[in-house]
């Protein structure tokens, strides 16, 4: 009985957001229509609305460029300067990280540099093998044994093992520490508001300022090397633990609060034995958030010194060496969906029922750890008795590589016209005008238009935050190529759009391809998007049509996760209520279900600009002349200014976007809620 | 049970919006319209209450009544705007944070709607937490955990997880939890709320076995008036932040203050809530044979009739005769529902 009055609200509501809906259009309508006026008769009467005047520029990479360099030289906390600080946090990773890499990869050595003399080998590759096998059943069963035994056992048989360790050894650094850092930050954002309130956009910038923009800073305070790549892998992967750790802390029941103050909790009592301990859920999610992005971060890492598996891409991805880069890619995937899956069935495990019992010998209380430890002894015994059995031979090892250069050889080869025909249709017809058009527009029109937008969706506050970002972006002189970004990005969401969201309608009421795509999205996900611009480059050459592939490739994933997600969490009792009003299947679709599932959708479209944006960086590297250019070029010439200027321009870009589909997002469930 | 008071309740506002405090100050009485207007909710408006040593003090209201307001501001779980709360005449709204801490470790005892069980602690582990935030030590605190849990009933359960439990089972849980420090003041809010009738039935039987045999003061909240009569020995009936009505069950049902609360008591049986005492007569003749307690209510006195005569006696707490109850005036009342 409960239940009547949302179904009529929702079922009404569906029908009715046209008044609200026909009065945001018609004055969006008159914007734009007065945009493109001033459009067609402005350029003679204020040309400074068109080109940003260069004397009224903001030498923002100048002062951010001196700014470092005072930060490098003279900053200084009396005792110690700014720089022996920064050396002593690298110094301080470092000890962990040669703790790991010594036993995952080098072995412990004496000596320095090629003299050094191995007194103890690493753990070698069965031993590692049975470890990760026997968490995986400790985990999640056979299963999960069976899974995580088979992506090791791909590094090993493709002879990616050593470079494996190597990138397992700095994620095994970094994971901890971000975590840790995480939820020291979430706690205080959720203790203090004030905090909080410095936090967020702190946090917004360090998820939206493309990785590319920091790192050349990170190399002037850390130095080059394998501590300086886990600090950007640090900035990158730590901001959504802090937030999951504010959002779980949040979510905790309030009577869970009651119940610790009314046993008298201390302020210490109640934060480590009642909200961390009931976030528990949440927290796991974020640990698995920081395992994921840090893997995402192995290729970029690996430019500022991390060795590994990234290390190896970037190589390949130098020579055009298709194959090698594919099978070191997917050493990633492999390494990341073994991590992955141990760590959610590590969460899931956390508070489930011990057997009764009275006490019980070592061995029986902890059969896991006492079989770890016999695995590491006979392992190292074994292994310096039976060499093979240390290192995998190499004579044993597969390879693909030839096998995937061949393919794409034998495609150019066969397809070079119709494929080239393809591209340069796409690009006269689609690409060129509308880059065209956005590049005509006058800035000053445009800063307008968004904090309109903004105005309309959520207020002043976001009417400003629309306005200032995008007014500095013209200020620092970066419009033009701030407007090749929207273009391409753009171009790219409405393609990954157009591609995502019917497949995800269609997935969401077929549970076996939802099975299947979700694999694909998965893999394209993990598979470091480094890895796909090789057979893109190779296929279509440089230029923004390969760039618009490959950031489709990547960023259709959340289109069509989120419209499978909204679409699954429509009420069913909605759906049923269509149903016995004698709906058909596809006004069921259309007049219910898609309704309901547009703002989750909305937020998926977000997802994919977010997507969208941070491949663009990347595919700088194949020649486009985009902020991702400018970011790639200030990183090859240093230019630390340059770079940061550019990088910020891309995230107030992101934050734009992001602030107003989610304001629109929300005005839409408020309506329907 | 005796009159002493355990918990005293003075002019207690709670009012939630900025500026709330400012309000109350410049007037005695805020003008309600106003603060609403301001955007303000007065969820307390003006409470005097007293509870009793050794009573079950019921607080019965609707949803949005400010029932589970009230109680927190009772336990300081929320900070009422203004009054006094005597807690054994000591002003809990004086009291600092240490002080509190202590109080709540000691003295007083919760139990929660939806249980508020942890989910990553064992049902022996849950029940001793209170004694653990205490440093109580292991041995200690487990053993008398144990005997909480064997007093609710739930013996060879101890090392199970909250979710693999009914209800019903890990309510009992919050109970053996709030009663493992062994308070004197005992706050239950909605705690039947959430389960099925049966079981609720089953819960409060089990109630009120357990409070026969632990005389705890009690503060028991609910929406649910004939649970509010079948537990109560008085009740505080809200509306809108205000307390309309307080008194023993009988009083609401025979002298409803306001059309309100006579609209709850309607449709309860007169026989189940009036006592003996309330209708027994001067002893004329000979005292009867057949004797009921004054603080039996009628609807236990009817079945004595069935074979004995025209009356039946009315004896007090100490046994000795204090009036009689004719079969006519009983079968009035029953008549009239």
């Amino acid at each position: 009985m409960t239940h009547a009055p949302t179904d009529r609200i929702d079922v009404h509501d569906t029908a009715l957001p046209g008044s609200t809906g026909t009065r945001d259009a018609l004055v969006f309508g008159g914007a734009l229509a007065l945009l493109l006026i001033v459009w067609q008769i402005g350029p003679g009467l204020a040309k400074w609305a068109f080109d940003y005047p260069k004397a009224w520029q903001i030498p923002a990479a100048r002062h951010i460029g001196r700014w470092t360099k005072w930060l490098l030289d003279d900053a200084t906390f009396g005792l110690f300067t700014f720089t022996d600080l920064t050396r002593f946090i690298a110094a301080v990773i470092d000890v962990p990280y040669r703790l790991a890499l010594s036993l995952l990869a080098t072995g412990f050595l004496s000596g320095q540099g090629s003299s050094a003399v191995q007194v103890f080998p690493p753990l070698s590759y069965i031993a590692v093998l049975m470890l990760v096998t026997l968490a995986g059943y400790y985990a999640g069963g056979r299963r999960l044994a069976v899974l995580v035994a088979a992506c090791f056992g791909f590094l090993i048989v493709f002879g990616q093992w050593t470079s494996a360790m190597v990138t397992l050894a700095s994620i095994l650094v970094a994971v901890p520490i971000g975590v840790v850092l995480g939820l020291l930050l979430g706690l205080g954002a959720y203790r203090w508001p004030l905090f909080e309130k410095a936090l967020t956009p702190l946090l917004d910038l360090m998820q939206t300022i493309p990785v590319f923009a920091y790192l050349v800073p990170i190399l002037f305070f850390f130095g080059f090397g394998p501590t300086a790549a886990i600090v950007a892998t640090l900035i990158y992967a730590l901001p959504p633990m802090a937030r999951i750790t504010v959002l779980g802390l949040r979510s905790v029941p309030s009577e869970i609060r009651d119940l610790g103050h009314m046993v008298g909790c201390s302020r210490r009592q109640m934060t480590w034995k009642i909200m961390v301990p009931s976030a528990a859920d949440a927290l796991m999610v974020g640990v698995n958030q920081v395992i994921m992005l840090s893997l995402n971060m192995v290729i970029i890492a690996s430019m500022i010194g991390a060795g590994g598996l990234g290390f190896d891409v970037l190589g390949a991805l130098r020579r055009l060496d298709i194959g090698a880069g594919l099978e070191a890619g997917f050493a990633i995937v492999a390494l990341a969906v073994a991590l992955d899956r141990l760590s959610q069935a590590l969460a899931q495990k956390t508070g489930a029922p011990l057997p009764a019992g009275k006490r019980r010998s070592i061995v029986a209380r902890h059969p896991y750890l006492v079989a770890s430890l016999a695995i590491i002894v006979v392992g190292f015994v074994l292994g310096l008795i039976i060499p093979p059995l240390q290192t995998f031979p190499e004579a044993w090892t597969l390879s693909t590589g030839g096998f995937w250069n061949e393919v794409v050889r034998w495609i150019n080869v066969n397809f070079f016209d119709a494929l080239e025909a393809l591209r340069n249709l796409v690009l006269l017809n689609v690409l060129v005008p509308f880059k065209r058009f956005l590049g005509e527009l006058p800035w000053l029109g445009v800063v307008l238009l968004l904090a309109l937008a903004g105005y309309r969706l959520g207020g002043l506050r976001l009417a400003l935050t629309a306005g200032m970002l995008s007014f500095l972006i013209a200020a620092t002189g970066q419009w033009e190529k701030a407007m090749i970004t929207v273009y391409l990005c753009g171009i790219s969401v409405i393609v990954a759009s157009l591609i995502g969201i019917p497949l995800g309608i269609l997935a969401s009421e077929r549970e076996r391809l939802w099975r299947w795509l979700q694999v694909v999205i998965d893999t394209l996900q993990t598979l470091p998007s480094f890895v796909y611009l090789m057979p893109v480059v190779m296929l279509f050459r440089v230029g923004d049509f390969t760039a618009m592939i490959a950031i489709v490739a990547y960023a259709v994933a959340p289109a069509i996760r989120y419209t499978v997600l909204g679409l699954q969490r429509v009420d069913p009792q909605v759906v049923e209520a269509g149903r016995a009003m004698g709906c058909t299947p596809r006004q069921i679709l259309m007049k219910i279900k898609l309704k309901l599932a547009l703002p989750e959708i909305l937020l998926g479209l977000n997802q994919t600009i977010m997507f969208a944006l941070s491949m663009l960086v990347i595919t700088a590297l194949v020649g486009t002349r985009d902020l991702g250019q400018e970011v790639y070029i200030a990183l090859t010439k240093a230019d630390t200014g340059r770079g940061i200027v550019a990088g910020l321009a891309v995230a107030f870009i992101a934050i734009i976007a992001d602030r107003l589909i989610s304001a629109g997002a929300a005005r839409m469930k408020e309506r329907m809620a | 049970m005796t009159s002493e008071t355990k918990l005293v309740c003075r002019n207690v506002w709670k009012i939630f919006g900025a500026g709330a405090r400012d309000r109350l100050r410049a007037g005695n009485a805020p003008d309600i319209e106003a603060l609403i207007a301001a955007g303000m909710v007065p969820a307390v408006r003006n409470v005097d209450l007293d509870v009793r040593t050794g009573e079950i003090f019921v607080i019965m209201g609707l949803s949005g009544s400010g029932k589970s307001t009230l109680v927190r501001c009772l336990s300081r779980l929320v900070e009422p705007t203004s009054g006094e709360i005597l807690f054994n005449g000591e002003n809990l709204l004086d009291a600092g944070e240490a002080r509190m801490i202590e109080i709540r470790r000691h003295q007083m005892g919760m139990v929660f709607q939806h249980f508020a069980l942890l989910p990553h602690l064992t049902v022996l582990a849950n029940v001793a937490f209170p004694l653990e935030v205490q440093g109580v030590d292991r041995r200690q605190r487990e053993e008398r955990a144990r005997r909480m849990i064997e007093l609710v009933g739930l013996s060879g359960k101890e090392n199970v997880f909250p979710r693999q439990l009914s209800g019903g089972q890990q309510q009992r849980v919050g109970i053996a939890r709030s009663l493992a420090v062994e308070p004197e003041l005992w706050f239950l809010d909605e705690p039947f709320s959430a389960l099925d009738p049966l079981i609720r039935r089953e819960m409060q039987d089990e109630f009120l076995r357990l409070q026969a045999a632990l005389q705890k003061t009690i503060v028991f909240i609910t929406h649910d008036f004939d649970e509010a009569i079948r537990l109560a020995d008085r009740i505080a009936i809200m509306k809108d932040g205000v307390v309309v009505q307080a008194g023993t069950p009988e009083e609401l049902v025979l002298n409803p203050a306001t059309p309100y609360v006579a609209e709850f008591t309607r449709n309860i049986a007169r026989a189940k809530v009036i006592r003996a005492g309330s209708i027994m007569r001067a002893v004329e003749a000979a005292f009867p044979a057949t004797t009921i307690r004054e603080r039996a209510t009628i609807a236990e006195a009817a079945p004595l009739f069935a074979g004995t005569g025209e009356t039946i006696g009315v004896v007090d707490a100490e046994g000795r005769p204090s009036g009689i109850l004719t079969r006519n005036d009983v079968v009035d009342l029953m008549m009239r529902g």
